[in-house]
């Protein structure tokens, strides 16, 4: 029997003596960290198995096959999971891994500001020590999922006199606080998943400190690697079961409350799933131009669907975790791009519509007003192609004007709007 | 799919690499390039002798090595990059594969062996003047004779049609339909014409039948299938190669740009190069991923093999040619010289662009496989 064969046999047999659809919601995903289905490729200790990230798929399969619902893994969380995994302490993981796999837990990334986006290593966001613990002021800016999170990680600067990316530390802070206040901002699309933070004497306990002070520019880098490497699981965001019983009217409502704001997720990745279905329902598919750019996105996307798969057989040979995640994210803003073209084509005049009166109650007019987030959030295409250059081909790096102490390094003036 | 290459398929790339890094440097391509044979017979017949590759994926039984479509886009890819001149792929691969595919056992025998050993050399002559590269274009018509067939018309754009030594055509029969039959290169009513090329490193012919003499290679029922299985399988091979050659062209690309000083700094510091190069390889990784994935599922017989044939030749069709462009524009002027070697790629990369079938062509060919399963 292969590898994937026995594990299916393993997850088919556990499933079958554990699976309750009577259960609830939160203490299945107890069950299930326990046992260590729930997240195989995590380290055993840690509620996982150790198993290769590639036979996630065909656990997936398994869980799909009787309905068993999955542990919380969509979002942030899993950001916060991974940096947690590989920079936390025993006492962080025990304290917050649980607890994220479960779904009790949101948490969110305060990364970007107003001032710095692309340069997040410019970070003007302060935390000082005061004796007791961290003291944080300043803002953060495009803070997804902030506006529910209980818990953020937060990159701030600690020392002025360094050069900017060894001044920079990294926390996790409680949502909960009068020190916070979260404004959700508007996106093109009129959803609102992602927020503006002000930090005004904030707090965090000193144990709450990742790393040491200082380390934080190079525990970001993991979490934004991490980032990029799922930039092309984002179309499986928010899928109803579809299924009858408590348990699924929980997840329902799990789906309703959490993941409302981004019910627009799939759609920035361009729906391609839709692509072919809608030419051939409209009779577009009968337009020979059309036919071209249908054929450009559905070869493009199993391309890059090939490519992802290549890198992580490469992976698992032992080869690195590198930069390819970039790679990945670049050709996700391709495909997302062909794919709104080629909406665009299959719609028509309907194009310039919208809501209820864009084809597929709206859905065809949400692909395209979402779909210019997916070359931006996570890091933008110009970003991705600074590091695939100078990273993996190792070409020169482009001279730099932000040298020395960051107090005197030039900053953007006061607060963007 | 794996998309992993075993330990003996590593070393079995590094022999292949090593064997063409040394006989097949750009001196030697622009040497055989200007000849007519446009290849070097001691090194055909080590390359054959000693490696084996013209039989690599051709069964033991008929002289050849005997493993199959991945070992054999290896070759493909290591031989893109090389820009290796020689018959191999009109020979091991066009002809080879229609061989194998609808040849009877007769024919198999007699034929095959020669051609995995290097001895024969092969042609498959299928497209003509009118440039199509499917059954469709066919006029070329067979009729039949006292021992055989009689064939009368023209084929064009035949791969190394002057120095085959054997040619596979395919023809119309009066009965409709059409069949494969085996020609000898010298055979009387024959007249073959080196045509002239963009890319010198891949010879072109037009053939003239006259009333020549021709015998089947096989069942005609099983031409056409052939002819298409056949005709998947080498666009899959050409994609190979393709992506080899796309490589050999970014490094050229990013070496350069690591060299090239102007405005005090290394051209490949300024952001619209680096850029460029970004995209360059995000588009190899592409066409590669593509090529890959479509030859292990030919080596597996994979249904949907037409749709892939498709899929990763238009993608190494604009991947390769874009990437040829870009490694001009990175070298500035001197891209556009003779002496430098960009252009040998670049004139590769447009044959091939078109060679079975352009982007275009292979994009409807796409939707239409998709319809038919839909
Ligand atoms: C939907 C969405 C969700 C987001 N969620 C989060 C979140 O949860 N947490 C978080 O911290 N952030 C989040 N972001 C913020 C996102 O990471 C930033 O917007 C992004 O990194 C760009 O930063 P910026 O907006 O400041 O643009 P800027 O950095 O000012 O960039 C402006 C333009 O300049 C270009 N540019 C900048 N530097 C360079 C350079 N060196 N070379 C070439 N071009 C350059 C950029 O590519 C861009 O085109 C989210 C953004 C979006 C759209």
């Amino acid at each position: 029997m292969s590898d994937e064969q026995q594990v299916r046999a393993q997850v088919r047999a556990w499933l079958e003596a554990n699976w309750d659809k009577n259960a609830t919601l939160v203490g299945w995903r107890n069950q299930l960290a326990d046992s260590g289905w729930g997240v195989p490729h995590w380290p055993e200790q840690w509620y996982g198995r150790g198993l290769p990230v590639a036979l996630n798929t065909a656990i997936e399969e398994e869980f799909a096959a009787v309905g068993a619902v999955g542990v919380a893994k969509v979002g942030i969380r899993m950001l916060a999971a991974a940096t947690l995994l590989e920079h936390g302490s025993d006492d962080h993981k025990k304290r917050f891994l649980r607890r994220i796999l479960t779904g009790e837990d949101n948490w969110c990334q305060l990364f970007s500001e107003p001032g710095s986006g692309s340069d997040l290593a410019g970070a003007t966001t302060r935390a000082d020590f005061d004796g007791e613990r961290w003291v944080v002021n300043g803002q953060k800016v495009w803070t997804t999922s902030a506006h529910h999170a209980e818990w953020g990680l937060v990159l701030a600067r600690t020392d002025w006199d360094l050069p900017k990316h060894q001044g920079l530390s990294f926390f996790v802070i409680d949502m909960h606080q009068a020190g916070i206040e979260v404004q959700p901002l508007r996106q093109m699309n009129g959803h609102a998943s992602f927020n503006q933070v002000f930090f005004t004497d904030a707090t965090i306990a000193p144990e709450n400190l990742l790393g040491k002070p200082g380390d934080g520019w190079k525990i970001a880098m993991t979490t934004l690697a991490h980032e990029r490497r799922g930039a092309d699981a984002l179309r499986r965001w928010g899928r109803d079961s579809g299924l009858a019983g408590p348990i699924y009217d929980e997840e329902r409502a799990e789906i309703a409350t959490v993941i409302e704001p981004y019910k627009w997720y799939p759609q920035r990745a361009g729906r391609v799933d839709l692509a072919m279905p809608r030419a051939s329902d409209t009779g577009r598919i009968q337009d020979p131009a059309l036919r071209q750019d249908l054929a450009r996105l559905l070869m493009l996307s199993q391309a890059a669907e090939w490519t992802a798969q290549r890198a992580r057989a490469a992976q698992e040979q032992g080869k690195p975790q590198g930069p390819e995640g970039s790679l990945g994210k670049l050709a996700s803003s391709r495909v997302a791009r062909a794919a709104s073209l080629v909406h665009t084509g299959i719609s028509g005049a309907d194009s310039m519509l919208s809501g209820a009166d864009s084809p597929l109650d709206g859905v065809i007019a949400e692909i395209l007003v979402s779909v210019p987030a997916t070359s931006i959030a996570g890091g933008t295409d110009e970003i991705q192609r600074n590091i695939i250059s100078e990273r993996v081909l190792g070409m020169e790096r482009e001279p730099r004007m932000d040298g020395g102490p960051f107090r005197d390094v030039p900053k953007n003036a006061g607060r963007s709007r | 799919m794996q998309f992993i290459l075993t330990d003996e398929q590593t070393q079995f790339r590094d022999a292949v690499q090593r064997f063409l890094r040394d006989k097949s440097p750009t001196t030697e391509v622009r040497r055989l390039m200007e000849t007519e044979e446009g290849f070097d017979r001691q090194v055909w017949e080590q390359m054959c002798g000693d490696l084996g590759l013209a039989g690599i994926h051709i069964p033991e039984a008929y002289g050849g090595l005997g493993f199959g479509m991945v070992e054999l886009g290896i070759v493909m890819e290591e031989m893109g990059q090389a820009l290796y001149c020689s018959p191999y792929f009109a020979s091991a691969v066009l002809a080879a594969n229609v061989i194998l595919l609808g040849a009877d056992e007769r024919h198999r025998e007699l034929l095959l062996p020669g051609i995995a050993a290097g001895t024969r050399i092969a042609t498959l002559a299928v497209t003509e003047p009118d440039g199509r590269w499917d059954e469709g274009g066919i006029t070329l018509t067979a009729r039949p004779a006292a021992d055989g067939f009689t064939l009368d018309g023209t084929k064009k754009f035949v791969l190394d049609g002057c120095i085959a030594n054997t040619v596979i055509v395919a023809a119309r029969l009066a009965a409709g339909g059409i069949a494969l039959l085996l020609v000898d290169g010298d055979a009387e009513g024959l007249t073959r014409r080196s045509l002239n090329t963009l890319d010198d490193t891949r010879k072109l012919a037009e053939l003239n039948f006259s009333g020549v003499q021709a015998t089947l290679l096989g069942p005609p029922t099983e031409a056409s299938a052939a002819l298409a299985r056949g005709g998947d399988l080498s666009t899959i091979a050409l994609a190979n190669e393709m992506v080899g050659g796309a490589q050999a062209l970014l490094d050229s690309a990013v070496d350069y740009a690591q060299m090239r000083m102007q405005f005090g700094r290394l051209i490949g510091s300024f952001q619209s190069i680096k850029h460029k190069c970004a995209e360059m390889l995000l588009d190899v990784e592409l066409a590669k991923s593509a090529a890959y994935y479509a030859a292990e599922a030919a080596a597996e017989d994979d249904p949907e093999l037409p749709a892939l044939a498709s899929l990763s030749k238009a993608l190494a069709s604009e991947v390769y040619m874009a990437t040829a462009a870009e490694c001009i524009q990175i070298h500035g002027g001197i891209g556009f010289t003779w002496d430098q070697d960009t252009h040998l790629w670049f004139k590769r990369a447009k044959s091939s662009e078109v060679f079975l079938g352009d982007a275009n062509f292979h994009r409807e060919r796409y939707i239409q496989c998709l319809e038919a399963t839909a």
